[in-house]
């Protein structure tokens, strides 16, 4: 059981941030995100792209910021349980809340802080109504073992590299037949891969549909046939045992919906007071809340995490005075010596 | 006195009930067409605000108005949606102007 003060759900910039302020605090935290990696949506969707909000920074790469927060909170000695999604929040009866991943990891602290920016990031799925049917039972949307695929037919969409990597590595004496399917003739991954794939293709070892998408599914148990709709040759049918549609991840609520927060519009609605929620103890801070005038900047994270950790303070503390000091009077960041939570 | 006119164009969506709604646009604010189905409160994610990077905003140009070519970045973008046809576009790389007057545009299903 990891025990801290502050469990923060999300690892984009202001779940980052809020450990710095809370660390100002004497607070520990604890970091959950289900991406592998920390910094959210910037680490994710658009590491290489400046902006030019951030106060102090005319400009600065999405990536840099997240490996500058990274620094600014190293003294706090944060704990990370990463690349696992937050299934379960309780409240236990000592007032604590106990929070559980996927995978079964328990943490507990008296705060819980959500700063889940747009949610969960999971595979995009083809809206294709009998997909549900064959999940697991010949759709795969991430490759976990790539010899479950040995001497078996696989079909692979998608035209970025993660389609294009393992159409080459299943082709490479792994399965019996590879397909990539792909709905124009050029591809956006990396270059290499690319020619890779075009001269296996050229070669036989991989069948290469291009102009084409995938359209239905069929199956009795498991998935046996594809439909696929060709731009010049109409439908297509094809037989496989398996396939893989990698379009990228995509953002949704996920198991958020479920903790009994107030939810308008896919957002928590929080107080302005101290951002809190319906549920004493729990906070949500970022993209993910909703309020009032609200404006969905990183900036405006970093002050609300900054005005919660004040609120949440009190719940860990209820019985010690706050005094507020300026970063510069402090002459330092005094860090903590050693990780309280494991 | 402020001479500038201020330009409004008409916009019809139709969204993925199949229902049209018309929409009047502004042109003189460098808006798109994904922050204008928003603005209405039509149900566009805008997921990553308008980088072309998430695709939530996928839709179909249904009249015949010349628009800027997409660039590769929406092109690989697009490579993430579903159902992409022809005249698929994202939303958000639309910038709405005075030419693109009684534009006619289609939301494209989501994936969740």
């Amino acid at each position: 059981m990891i025990k801290t003060d502050i469990i923060i759900i999300g690892a984009g910039p202001c779940g980052l941030f809020t450990v710095f302020e809370a660390g100002l605090l004497k607070l520990k935290c604890h970091l959950i995100d289900s991406l592998p990696i920390p910094g959210g949506q910037c680490a994710e969707i658009y590491p290489k792209k400046p902006i030019y909000d951030i106060p102090g920074y005319p400009s600065i790469l999405a990536g840099e910021l997240v490996d500058n927060l990274m620094e600014q909170i190293e003294p706090f000695q944060p704990g990370f349980t990463l690349g696992e999604t937050v299934e379960k929040v309780e409240k236990l009866e000592d007032g604590n809340f106990l929070v559980v991943t996927n995978r079964g990891i328990e943490h507990t602290a008296p705060v819980v802080a959500i700063a889940g920016g747009l949610g969960v990031f999971e595979p995009r799925k083809p809206p294709i109504s009998n997909i549900v049917d064959f999940e697991d039972k010949g759709i795969d949307y991430i490759v976990k073992d790539p010899e479950k695929f040995r001497d078996k037919k696989v079909v692979l969409s998608g035209g970025g590299d993660s389609a294009l990597d393992w159409a080459l590595f299943l082709a490479n004496g792994v399965a019996a037949e590879v397909s990539l399917v792909h709905r124009r003739s050029s591809f956006r991954g990396h270059p290499d891969s690319v020619d890779k794939v075009m001269q296996m293709a050229a070669e036989g070892k991989i069948n290469l549909i291009t102009d084409a998408e995938i359209i239905g599914l069929n199956g009795d148990d498991n998935l046996k046939e594809l439909t696929i709709k060709h731009k010049t040759q109409g439908e297509i049918l094809l037989h496989t045992d398996y396939w893989l549609p990698l379009f990228g991840l995509s953002p949704s609520l996920g198991p958020i919906a479920d903790w009994g927060l107030n939810i308008s519009k896919n957002s928590i609605q929080v107080d302005t007071l101290d951002y809190s929620t319906n549920v004493p103890g729990i906070y949500a801070i970022g993209d993910i809340n909703t309020y009032p005038g609200k404006l969905k900047l990183i900036l405006c994270g970093f002050h609300e995490a900054t005005l919660m950790v004040q609120s949440a303070f009190k719940t860990v503390y209820p019985d010690k005075r706050l005094s507020f000091k300026y970063t510069t009077v402090m002459g330092g960041i005094s860090g903590f010596e050693d990780k309280k939570d494991d | 006195m402020d001479l500038k006119i201020k330009k409004m164009i008409k916009v019809s969506v139709i969204d993925r009930k199949g229902e049209a709604h018309e929409l009047e646009a502004p042109t003189d604010m460098n808006m798109n067409l994904m922050e204008l189905c928003k603005a209405y409160e039509l149900p566009v994610k805008g997921t990553c605000g308008g980088m072309a990077m998430c695709a939530s905003c996928h839709c179909y140009v249904e009249s015949s108005h010349e628009l800027n070519e997409a660039s590769d970045d929406e092109e690989d973008m697009l490579d993430q949606a579903f159902f992409v046809e022809d005249n698929s576009r994202l939303g958000c790389q639309i910038f709405l102007t005075n030419d693109l007057d009684g534009l006619k545009i289609r939301l494209a299903e989501e994936s969740e």
